[in-house]
């Protein structure tokens, strides 16, 4: 049986602002099994970053948790202070951002930021802890690991720093990472690398990963569920092959249409109308609505509840219910394969 | 494929010198030509020198050797690109990849866009300007009610299309676009393409794009460019770059490029390339008329016909 690390119950986060409140995440509930690779795909501002740093507790003052419950590890720590969540942090939960040089301090030789977590965490001495330290750095792949120890960040190249950050966001052995466009701001080359990294590590940690991307291609490689949010809500949830292969959401497939390494070369390519929404007041309908082609009259007054099309695999869209008319859905991906 | 030679870029080199112990070698030798209504692709990593390249061509940096030439006239000469200023002004634009950087955040859309037209005095009727505003709008897919509008007020695709807007202003012969699309949403940058393989069929200029994302190049272009550490590694039309890549690195870089395809992406094998390996002084070795390759890996076959 699976082991529920981490769970999302109906998850509401808002931000207060001066012209209302902000719905950033709305109403999401989510499971993470251990040495499970969850990716959140979604377009900037659909609310992926604000679901994962409300678990983190990182959000600013102006937000607050509207309803909902978030478990980790089997304990409620939706009410937890900051003098609770610092334990957690770097301890069980663990953050990579997405710019490798704002995360590391340019003055800190890296080996100190390395062990810095881990001391803050264990009880062990200075000589323990770099030796821990230069384990990590071999664990991210970064060879002569006791000479990079005394060096500043600006002697690494930007995927260097990536492995940097990511073996301090490793160093105390958290039970669940949160990888915020980790590779996103890495090229292509290093990307697949440090990709392959997160697999190795997930293979010989067991640690469990949320991995928030907007790239289809990286959550292909990496991903064991998918889940697809758009407008603060998670519109397609499933296995990676359930949602690349049978996706169900007209969203996911406007998504896969619109890129190019999916359409003929000289071919049209296929967009999504409009712009994705502002959550100041957001729709009582679906939010998708208005750019959504397959769009039915119920969707613009109510939501659409999650569907079930199989114990994996759900999907929030009026196509789904059986008063709705059948759409034949696009044929988008043919398995490379096959 | 005997049209008109729009850009000739040849044995360009850019360094930059930071102290007198160091210099920076970003464009070591880069040459390559854009006939008219060509959409050319640049590729690379970060540092490759593919903007230097752009800007070298715009004359935002001096070249520090080699030449440029615009329409068969040597840009990078000083006097020939004062004799030939306005031509240049006119028919060469570029679009940056930060639009909001690039866009004076005190002047209106209007003001923007219109700006090449006042200062290189294409247009004096004010009426006729005023209608050249608006079918620039329409054909970047703005309408009229963004006219006064500052650029904070409008999202990062809205802005890149007035940035389209402003350099399709002039007509211009030539547009260089460093990456338009890094900073912009999956679904914006889809209409973005589609915008600017709208245009460039309609305007029939050339375009030479410049991006680190593989998948818009082999959508888009018509000839691509691989650069790595200031030079070409390998040059030649878009279908012969993705079925037969020629240089390790072209291999490498094509290999690692994501597929929204979990079974295939997982069994991938990713080809790694090192770069120390490379010699140092090599030549461009021509496969055919359309494809030419840097000869500076030991293990290459030269294969003339395949």
């Amino acid at each position: 049986m699976a082991e529920p690390m981490l769970q999302l119950k109906n998850l509401s986060v808002s931000f207060d602002t001066k012209n209302g409140e902000v719905e950033a995440v709305r109403d999401v509930s989510l499971t993470l099994n251990k040495g499970e690779i969850l990716a959140i795909v979604g377009e900037s501002g659909c609310g992926k970053t604000v679901m994962s740093q409300s678990v983190l507790k990182l959000l600013p003052k102006t937000s607050r948790i509207k309803q909902g419950r978030i478990i980790v590890d089997g304990e409620d720590i939706t009410d937890y202070k900051e003098k609770e969540m610092r334990k957690l942090r770097g301890g069980v939960l663990s953050m990579v951002f997405q710019d490798p040089m704002t995360t590391l301090n340019p003055t800190i030789p890296i080996g100190k930021q390395i062990t810095e977590s881990i001391m803050k965490h264990n009880k062990i001495s200075k000589e323990e802890a770099k030796k821990r330290g230069v384990e990590m750095l071999n664990l991210v792949g970064i060879n002569q690991p006791e000479e990079m120890f005394a060096l500043q960040p600006h002697f690494f190249s930007g995927g260097m720093r990536q492995r940097c950050v990511l073996a301090i966001a490793l160093a105390s052995n958290p039970k669940i990472l949160f990888a915020d466009e980790a590779t996103t701001a890495l090229d292509v080359t290093v990307q697949a690398k440090i990709l392959n990294l997160l697999l190795d590590i997930r293979d010989k940690t067991g640690i469990s990963i949320v991995f928030i991307s907007h790239d289809l291609g990286v959550v292909a490689k990496i991903a064991d569920r998918v889940a697809v949010m758009y407008a603060g809500k998670i519109v397609e949830i499933g296995t990676a092959a359930d949602v690349f292969y049978d996706p169900r959401h007209p969203y996911v497939w406007g998504l896969m249409a619109a890129l190019p390494s999916l359409t003929k070369a000289g071919a049209c390519l296929a967009t999504i109308p409009g712009m994705p929404p502002v959550m100041l007041n957001p729709p009582p309908g679906d939010a998708f609505a208005v750019r959504n082609k397959f769009a039915l009259a119920i969707d613009y007054a109510e939501m659409p509840p999650m569907y079930e099309i199989s114990p994996t695999h759900y999907a929030a869209t009026w196509l789904l219910d059986e008063k709705s008319p059948q759409i034949k859905r696009p044929i988008l991906l043919k398995r490379m394969d096959q | 494929m005997n049209a008109e030679m729009i850009l000739s870029v040849s044995q360009l080199h850019q360094h930059f010198q930071i102290n007198k112990d160091l210099t920076i070698k970003a464009v070591n030798g880069v040459s390559f030509n854009i006939r008219k209504g060509e959409v050319v692709g640049l590729v690379g990593e970060t540092g490759s020198g593919k903007s230097t390249v752009a800007r070298s061509i715009m004359g935002i940096y001096p070249a520090t050797q080699g030449e440029v030439y615009f329409k068969g006239n040597k840009i990078t000469d000083k006097k020939v690109y004062h004799q030939n200023k306005e031509d240049i002004h006119n028919n060469m634009q570029i679009i940056f990849q930060d639009s909001a950087a690039a866009l004076n955040p005190r002047m209106t859309v209007a003001e923007i866009i219109l700006e090449p037209i006042i200062v290189n005095k294409l247009m004096k009727d004010k009426n006729k300007i005023q209608q050249k505003l608006d079918s620039l709008l329409l054909e970047v897919g703005l309408d009229h009610t963004y006219k006064n509008k500052y650029p904070v007020e409008i999202s990062g695709g809205q802005r890149q299309r007035v940035a389209i807007a402003r350099c399709l202003s002039t007509s211009p012969d030539l547009i260089i676009a460093d990456e338009p699309i890094a900073s912009l949403d999956v679904s914006i940058q889809a209409q973005i393409i589609t915008l600017f393989q709208k245009l460039q069929r309609e305007h029939g200029f050339s375009f030479l794009l410049i991006a680190h994302d593989l998948s818009i190049i082999k959508f888009i272009c018509d000839k691509v460019a691989v650069m790595l550490n200031g030079r070409i590694m390998e040059i030649g039309t878009t279908k012969e770059i993705f079925s037969h890549p020629a240089h390790p690195y072209t291999q490498s870089l094509l290999s690692a490029v994501p597929v929204p395809d979990p079974i295939y992406e997982r069994s991938k094998v990713l080809i790694d390339y090192d770069v120390k390996s490379a010699n140092e002084e090599a030549e461009m070795v021509e496969l055919s008329p359309k494809h030419s390759v840097l000869n500076n890996f030991q293990s290459f076959v030269l294969q003339k016909s395949y």
